[in-house]
């Protein structure tokens, strides 16, 4: 493997999970759902996903456990905030705390063990392309399922009637109400899509990235998907583009250190920060297209008057 | 729904703080820790002393930890809630808690304060540090004698004295064996991001290196390591579950002893600020058993150990150059410890700009 190959498989590794959290706190928020707990649901789906696959054996028992354990997590963040029409903030603020407390406490047990590894499949034909085969089609399930879930959103938000639903939801919850679509299912199934790829990309952390459970290991993953989100203006081509420039920018940066080319690294440690958030700013400086891609209800509770 | 917020909150906040014991009178001894305390490595290696200490004095004394504490702002507030919770000594367990630990001080004159690492003292604040160095000197010998390549990869946090130091030790107990060993340096900044470190392995050795060394927290580049078969070495707690085929020593941190004297004289009402500064041959830091490697290398490696141990060898002694070849020590020459504590610049051989 070439040091350029070597590169680009690190940073999709690094960049999967920031993409699918995105994915799917870009569904909940085009619902107008603001969850703020994106991390605690990584965390939930890193320590299940771990703990299943200890205990079953199987790293896809493991994943399995971890989209449940994401999902699981987001609804008790629906039932607060669209239930009981709590502050989304706030709860998801909650969320977050609660998750990496909860994770730690369940996780104990499993501390040092030896990880097991979700190992690749190569897809046949395509994996023998030279360096994009070796790269896209022998990765492991999860990236496939990241790859699966762009295309899924973008097909479901844009192009299907039940997206469009959702996003009107997102823009105007009480005119989707008075057309009779029923605002808060909506948003319950957007929340729980939102937890279950927050929890995709939780398991991503504990079997694929570093196959082991340290407490706190999404280390601020969930804090930077949310990010993305804002900076792509809701977009869900612009939310992988800005992971995938996140990802790369971070790695690049180690091998910029590692070559030696002596810049500080403190400079290039904020380097993934400054220029994806720059790069989106740019590529959404169009304000009447940002606005109209801004979900004018996102945040806001619904009540509906009986 | 207000009061489900507030008992969420106590929740979290109980899950925080937890009381090792509950009993009222006796003294509280109270620890912050950077990390959680089961990272694997540093937060770790505290917390065992944390145990000891409970073991070895318990009848005398309760303990009380507040984890994942960030170095910064929240490390005020953290300490600060300490102090107010009756704590009559606090251990401040990160060097980054150093400017926060002082500020508080001042605030509680009658709450006692141990800062690891740091080197600001004051009547109420004494500092404590290991010689970690005389570690890493060993490690750079075995590194220079098993590495093929002679490149080392070196993952290290933050560019502060303690750290440099290390670099500066691990360089040039290579150097003693290679004298043209070299080492990448990787600064992650950051103690803790399991992801990031792994990331850093990856790319060394992507970069040719096949020695890994860290001076960051968790054990996730030792796994990286022992996914692409080559060797690495451990930092602050025996990490040799996540490699056991890859790990060829670890520093061992054993702050339990220190905790239990420093423990010992508060309570006794003879304790006073000082700065201790001890190293292998007082137990503060041991090596983990040297596996993965021939015999011939262990030798030396228990023989620079014993070296060390006997203060026969210290690993700052010159003739050293500095990075740009200007004359540091001379020969026969050793480095005290405020230089070393303050260490700011690379010795000749790192080839890396040392960030400012």
């Amino acid at each position: 493997m070439g040091i350029v190959e070597a590169i680009l498989f690190s940073v999709i590794t690094a960049a999967t999970p920031l993409v699918l959290a995105a994915l799917g706190e870009l569904v909940a928020e085009r619902s107008g759902v603001l969850n703020l707990g994106v991390e605690g649901m990584m965390i939930m789906g890193a320590v299940c996903a771990f703990a299943a696959t200890q205990l079953i054996g199987s790293p896809y028992a493991g994943i399995l456990a971890g989209i449940a354990a994401g999902a699981v997590f987001s609804l008790l963040f629906g039932f607060l905030t669209l239930t009981l029409v709590a502050n989304q903030v706030a709860t998801g603020l909650a969320l977050t705390l609660l998750g990496l407390g909860v994770s730690g406490m369940l996780g104990e047990s499993f501390l040092g063990m030896q990880g097991i590894k979700l190992q690749p499949i190569a897809i046949p034909l395509l994996s023998k392309i030279p360096v994009v085969g070796p790269l896209l089609f022998r990765q492991d399930a999860i990236f496939y399922a990241s790859v699966a879930i762009l295309v899924g959103v973008h097909l479901f938000l844009f192009k299907s009637r039940a997206g469009l639903k959702l996003r009107a939801v997102g823009d105007s919850h009480s005119s989707a109400h008075a057309l009779g679509v029923n605002v808060i299912r909506t948003r319950y199934l957007a929340v729980l899509f939102g937890g279950a790829c927050a929890g995709l990309a939780g398991a991503q952390l504990s079997l694929v990235y570093t196959p082991q459970w340290v407490e706190n290991m999404s280390a601020g993953r969930g804090w930077i998907a949310l990010a993305l989100v804002v900076f792509a203006s809701w977009r869900p081509w612009r939310v992988v583009a800005g992971g995938y420039l996140f990802g790369a920018v971070s790695i690049s940066q180690l091998h910029a250190q590692a070559f030696g080319i002596g810049i500080p690294s403190q400079f290039l440690t904020a380097l993934p920060y400054i220029a994806t958030i720059v790069v989106l700013i740019l590529i959404s400086h169009n304000r009447r297209m940002t606005l109209i891609n801004t979900p004018a209800s996102l945040g806001k509770p619904f009540v509906p008057d009986r | 729904m207000k009061k489900l917020l507030v008992a969420l909150a106590t929740t979290v906040a109980v899950l925080g703080i937890a009381p090792a014991a509950s009993a009222q009178e006796k003294a509280k001894i109270c620890f912050i820790y950077v990390g959680s305390k089961t990272d694997g490595g540093w937060t770790q290696a505290h917390d065992i002393g944390r145990q000891e200490l409970e073991k070895e004095l318990g009848d005398k004394i309760e303990t009380q930890f507040l984890e994942n504490v960030p170095e910064g702002p929240d490390a005020e507030r953290a300490i600060e809630r300490l102090a107010r919770s009756g704590c009559g000594l606090i251990f401040t367990t990160s060097f980054g808690f150093m400017d926060a630990t002082i500020k508080i001080a001042a605030k509680f004159p009658d709450v006692k304060f141990e800062h690891a690492t740091g080197y600001k003292t004051a009547p109420n604040v004494a500092t404590y540090n290991s010689r970690f160095y005389e570690g890493r000197y060993i490690q750079g010998q075995i590194a220079a004698k098993m590495s093929e390549k002679g490149v080392a990869g070196y993952i290290a946090s933050f560019p502060i004295p303690e750290v440099v130091m290390g670099i500066n030790a691990f360089v040039i107990g290579a150097r003693a064996v290679n004298p043209d060993f070299k080492i990448k340096v990787v600064w992650a900044n950051t103690w803790f991001d399991p992801g990031k470190e792994a990331d850093a392995a990856k790319a060394l050795i992507d970069q040719g290196v096949d020695i890994i060394t860290q001076h960051t927290d968790t054990t996730a580049p030792m796994q990286v390591a022992a996914e692409r078969g080559i060797k690495a070495f451990g930092q602050a707690s025996d990490m040799i579950a996540a490699g056991p085929q890859t790990q060829l020593t670890a520093i061992v941190d054993t702050w339990g002893a220190y905790y239990v004297k420093r423990t010992k004289a508060f309570l006794d009402g003879t304790w006073s600020t000082s700065s201790s500064w001890d190293g292998l041959k007082d137990g503060i830091l041991t090596m983990a058993p040297y596996t993965n490697m021939p015999d011939d290398v262990k030798a030396m490696a228990e023989e620079t150990e014993a070296k060390i141990k006997s203060g026969e060898l210290k690993p700052f002694t010159g003739p050293l150059n500095k990075q740009d070849g200007s004359p540091w020590l001379k020969e026969g020459e050793t480095a005290d410890d405020a230089t070393l504590l303050g260490m700011n610049f690379y010795v000749e051989g790192v080839d890396d700009k040392l960030p400012q």
